[in-house]
């Protein structure tokens, strides 16, 4: 493989479009309303109306409106001479809806000039028209299934350039100076991780991408999985050449089937095509990759405990230091990434760091993929820049509650995050503002609440997902999680008192203090932040104990309490 | 089993292996373990393609995969009974999985639960005496935009409602718990 061989496979490709390309999303979301019996429907339609020379249908990935699916872009093919990769503006062509087997030949009629009823998304819909996609470029435009339509638009160009052109030291050197931070929730310096790496000496290192996105609400990397497996692969090939590794491992989860079928395809594309294994782009650089499939426990999210995973041992984590970049895998110096931040690294490559870095805020760089869910109109993914306030993301692009409900509250960072109230919503989202907050960046799962959530069911509900996913390794997490969810259970069920409630504080705090990893460092934080912005919510909650008013016979209060003190 | 395993692996192992020899299914995996050369590290893999087989991985499996990856009995089970995706019992013909992530929750999954729980008689977890259906959670299947969402027999079901969901369980009792 040389760079010709890319060019003369993006002029084939490019050659090879028709007048129009119908895309049909087959990403999980889209999948599960049958958008693949939506994709035969439409691919019989267009032989029936003896179109096939006209009109390809495609299967892409996600075109991030989850909530409509699902979803059929038809676009024109733009006759613009001189077009060297694939057209990226997919906002051009009408956004079919909740299309259904029924509608494939109606959709059809319309390219002839037929008209139709079919129901349409606004591609100028503030939820599309704001949005920045670095990380989704490719997804909802490109078919995943086949490395082409990625070298179309520009795949593999960047690891062609690093491999041939620079040395692992500008490539450091260019993620440092792009800013991106990690994309996995604690928002490291992607550089300086890299940095350690490449320092630590070792002949032995490896590359890992944690794809074990355990965070409930969270499907960002998944759709980058299930809709540009490839940018992961170029991604990691690049970090690989930068930091002196080899060998790569994507360690995905079990719950992902149809991401893990996408990356076994992609992976045996590339290695077909030379640009994983063995003299890459004919330079001495060699790297593989290899799937590891997770087994169910969000443990494993964390990187010590990721490691033992793939090394075949129960996802136990090990105090740090060491890290990882200096003892890991097998012993040896690793570098571990998220699935975002190693799909950064391409664009990063082709556009420059200056590009990167002029997105987004001044200690946060570039854009952020959001999965928004929960109680909000327009549920599906979003790319936004970084520091873009909470409230354009959840009101102006995700069109608020649905049923004119009222938003409460927006969840983000999963178990380990917390929850920000309403009055909160016009902070800018980066790493800094949330930390502020009490909550966390986290992966990107943003869980809309109204009026009809209860917060401190919510606590209750991150307590009990801690509690059972804590290893058992260490004793704070381990009796710490069972024992702050007892005391919630209690006031859920009016049981508890004030006094419960003071040892929900101090537990939290011992908790956090103490626990070996990440989990049990965060788990409190669910409660520490409803306990900030949502205190009365508890205190209605709470009994007056033997030395307050005396209690029914049911062991409850007459009255619901207003206990000032609280 | 642990106590089992202790005092009756001298006289087991040989019986399991010869068991073994009789069945396509531990070639299969034997093929497998092979292919992976007998690596100690693809223990997780080579748990996964005996779930796959067998469907539910039972305590000679578990020996058989320990004696011919040379791994100590403890270590297998260990590792089988860590991950919440590997199962010790068997599954019922059917299998509902009910997502419990954040965003299914606060859409309502609570309630379609419990409306599964009532409807079969067992709790999340369990399988029906007749061993019709077995009803699981899910910490989180990233179909959040769909929330909340029910796998019914491997296939991702969008916006279930506790109706809906009793409606897709009459099909497979047969008859009223």
């Amino acid at each position: 493989m040389i760079i010709d061989d890319l060019t003369e496979i993006t002029e084939k490709e490019l050659a090879s479009r028709k007048k129009f390309t119908i895309r049909c999303c087959v990403a999980a979301g889209c999948v599960s309303s049958n958008s693949v019996g939506v994709k035969e429907a439409l691919e019989r339609a267009v032989r029936d109306a003896g179109l096939e020379d006209q009109v390809e249908v495609r299967g892409v990935g996600c075109m991030k409106l989850c909530c409509q699916g699902p979803l059929v872009q038809v676009d024109e093919r733009n006759e613009s001479p001189g077009a060297t990769v694939e057209i990226r503006s997919v906002d051009t062509g009408p956004l079919y809806q909740k299309v259904t087997p029924e509608d494939a030949s109606a959709l059809i009629g319309t390219l002839q000039g037929g008209s139709s009823n079919l129901s349409q998304a606004d591609p100028k819909h503030p939820f599309f028209a704001e949005q920045l996609p670095i990380v989704l470029a490719n997804s909802g435009v490109i078919d995943p299934d086949r490395i082409e339509s990625y070298i179309a638009a520009e795949g593999y160009q960047a690891l062609h350039d690093v491999l041939r052109e620079l040395t692992p030291k500008d490539v450091l050197d260019s993620v440092l100076q792009s800013g991106l931070r990690g994309r996995g929730g604690a928002g490291y310096p992607t550089g300086l991780k890299w940095g350690t790496v490449a320092k630590t000496p070792g002949t032995q290192k490896y590359v890992i991408c944690n794809a074990d996105e355990g965070d409930p609400g969270a499907f960002m990397d998944r759709s980058v999985l299930e809709s540009d497996p490839h940018s992961v692969l170029e991604g990691m090939a690049i970090a690989g050449y930068a930091v002196g590794a080899s060998q790569g491992f994507i360690y995905v989860r079990a719950e992902y089937p149809l991401a893990i079928t996408r990356l076994q395809t992609a992976i045996k594309q590339a290695k077909q095509l030379g640009l994983l294994g063995s003299g890459i782009f004919e330079s001495p650089f060699n790297f593989n990759i290899d799937l590891r499939i997770g087994a169910g426990a969000f443990v494993c999210g964390e990187e010590t405990a990721l490691m033992a995973s793939v090394e075949g041992k129960r996802g136990t984590p090990r105090p740090r230091p060491p890290f990882p970049a200096e003892s890991g895998l097998y012993g040896c110096p690793t570098l571990i990434n998220n699935v975002e931040t190693f799909a950064n690294i391409a664009p990063i490559i082709r556009k420059g760091a200056e590009w990167f870095s002029g997105i987004g805020t001044e200690k946060s760089k570039g854009t952020k993929v959001f999965a928004l869910a929960g109680k909000i109109t327009n549920t599906g993914l979003i790319e936004v820049p970084m520091g873009t306030p909470l409230r354009k993301i959840v009101e102006l692009m995700g069109g608020g509650a649905p049923d004119g409900g009222q938003i409460k509250a927006v969840q983000t960072g999963g178990p380990s995050g917390g929850c920000i109230p309403a009055d909160a919503l016009d902070t800018p989202v980066d790493y800094e503002s949330l930390t502020q907050l009490g909550s966390i960046m986290g992966s990107g799962g943003m869980i809309v609440m109204d009026e009809t959530t209860r917060m401190v069911d919510v606590a209750r509900f991150f307590m009990e997902f801690c509690m059972d996913e804590s290893c058992g390794k260490c004793i704070p997490c381990r009796a710490g999680t069972v024992q702050m969810h007892e005391i919630l259970t209690r006031i859920l069920n009016r049981k508890a008192t004030r006094r419960d409630l003071e040892k929900l504080e101090e537990l939290c705090d011992m908790v956090r203090h103490t626990s070996l990893c990440g989990l049990g460092q965060t788990a409190p934080n669910p409660v520490i932040s409803t306990l900030r912005y949502f205190r009365n919510e508890y205190s209605e909650l709470l009994v007056e104990d033997a030395y307050g008013p005396r209690r029914n016979g049911n062991g409850q209060c007459a009255q619901p309490t207003a206990d000032s003190t609280l | 089993m642990i106590a089992t395993l202790s005092s009756k692996k001298q006289n087991r192992l040989p019986r399991i292996l010869e068991h073994a020899s009789g069945d396509k299914r531990f070639k299969i995996l034997e093929a497998h373990m092979k292919k992976h050369q007998y690596n100690q590290d693809a223990l997780i893999e080579v748990l996964h393609k005996a779930q796959e087989l067998f469907g539910f991985l039972e305590d000679d499996l578990l020996l058989f995969i320990a004696c011919k990856l040379k791994l100590p009995a403890s270590r297998v089970y260990g590792v089988a009974t860590f991950y919440h995706f590997f199962t010790l019992k068997p599954k019922g013909q059917h299998t509902c999985v009910v997502c419990m992530g954040t965003a299914c929750y606060v859409k309502g999954a609570d309630r379609v639960l419990a409306a599964l729980e009532e409807k079969t008689g067992i709790k999340a977890g369990e399988t029906t005496a007749d061993n019709q259906v077995s009803l699981l959670t899910a910490r989180c299947i990233g179909a959040c935009g769909i929330a909340p969402a029910v796998v019914y027999d491997g296939v991702v079901t969008p916006r279930q409602t506790a109706e809906k969901a009793v409606e897709q369980l009459k099909g497979w009792t047969g008859h009223d718990h």
